[in-house]
């Protein structure tokens, strides 16, 4: 009776250890690989004007009904969420590539998930494209 | 089919319905445009006939500042300001009937505590006499568990225009210097 109490107190321990190193390993964990994620969640924009950018990301942002949490124009980061019956959480990078372009990065968190999925990513970029032509026109 | 078969299998589909139900996919239009987006953006933007986007900041500030708000995070060269406020949203009349219901059901049933609004605003050029001004607001409501029980974006329009009607006037107190 003894031995099988401290056998199945063993087996609790070792299973909860087991459960913590699982909980570690997820931190940096996505189903998705490094070079398809970039690909899926950037796009090039032939504008090098990292603050209308920005600007123009969270104009876009603001659009599909987030509300901004935090901007970086050093490190060319937004941040936001948007609520709805849902939570989705999402950053979108600028950063410059060569001269006359500019690469968006964006990754979006619903809610206790990572969004790897290739079609809200295309719908934020036609979004944000819309954008990017309307004020390149001047158009309102 | 034996019962203990039977039995085991019906455990196994309830089993696989809910590791199903818990990779819920992101719904496909949560990052598309939405056909009332032009009206929200109408609702929370106004536009101001000046080039000065240093001087709205600061007016707009001192507004969030004349609401109670705190501001969070700023940043000048994008034009983001962002702010809170923590609210007690306690009623009486929700207490007393969460306590009765729960007396009739046996089980205590949760009442809202406290909210948390976030004003997010956000100035923008539009040409070289006019910036346009947008504001939105969310709030998370949480109940007395410590539980949220709401959140969601605030669309009154009742809000947004008593936020500009207060903005106008603070431009016009920051210009005089009051």
């Amino acid at each position: 009776m003894r031995k099988a109490l401290i056998l199945i107190s063993g087996l609790i321990l070792a299973l909860n250890i087991c459960a913590c190193a699982g909980k570690q390993k997820k931190i940096l964990l996505t189903q998705e690989s490094q070079v398809k994620l970039r690909s899926i969640q950037s796009r090039v924009f032939d504008t090098p004007d990292r603050n209308l950018m920005l600007r123009t990301v969270i104009a876009t942002l603001q659009d599909l009904g987030f509300v901004i949490d935090d901007a970086d124009e050093t490190l060319g980061t937004v941040s936001a969420t948007k609520f709805k019956s849902y939570s989705i959480r999402m950053t979108v990078s600028v950063r410059p590539r060569g001269d006359r372009q500019s690469i968006v990065r964006s990754n979006a968190q619903y809610n206790l998930q990572t969004v790897e999925d290739p079609e809200p990513y295309q719908q934020f970029f036609a979004a944000l494209s819309k954008a990017l032509f309307l004020e390149a026109q001047q158009i309102e | 089919m034996s019962t203990k078969a039977a039995d085991f299998s019906i455990i196994v589909v309830f089993l696989s319905f809910s590791l199903v139900a818990c990779q819920q996919k992101i719904p496909r239009d949560a990052l598309a445009l939405s056909p009332t987006s032009l009206k929200d953006r109408q609702l929370q933007t106004r536009i101001f006939e000046t080039n000065n986007e240093m001087m709205l900041l600061t007016a707009s500030a001192a507004v969030l500042q004349d609401s109670g708000y705190t501001i969070e995070e700023s940043e000048v060269s994008c034009g983001v300001i962002v702010s809170s406020r923590d609210r007690d949203v306690t009623e009486t009349g929700e207490v007393v009937g969460s306590i009765a219901m729960g007396v009739c059901l046996g089980a205590p049933v949760p009442y809202d505590t406290r909210q948390r609004v976030l004003a997010s605003l956000v100035t923008k050029p539009i040409d070289d006499r006019r910036i346009a001004v947008r504001i939105t607001f969310q709030h998370i409501v949480w109940n007395d568990l410590n539980q949220i029980s709401k959140r969601e974006q605030i669309n009154d329009p009742e809000i947004y225009q008593e936020f500009f009607a207060k903005l106008s006037k603070s431009i016009f107190l920051n210009a005089h210097e009051i």
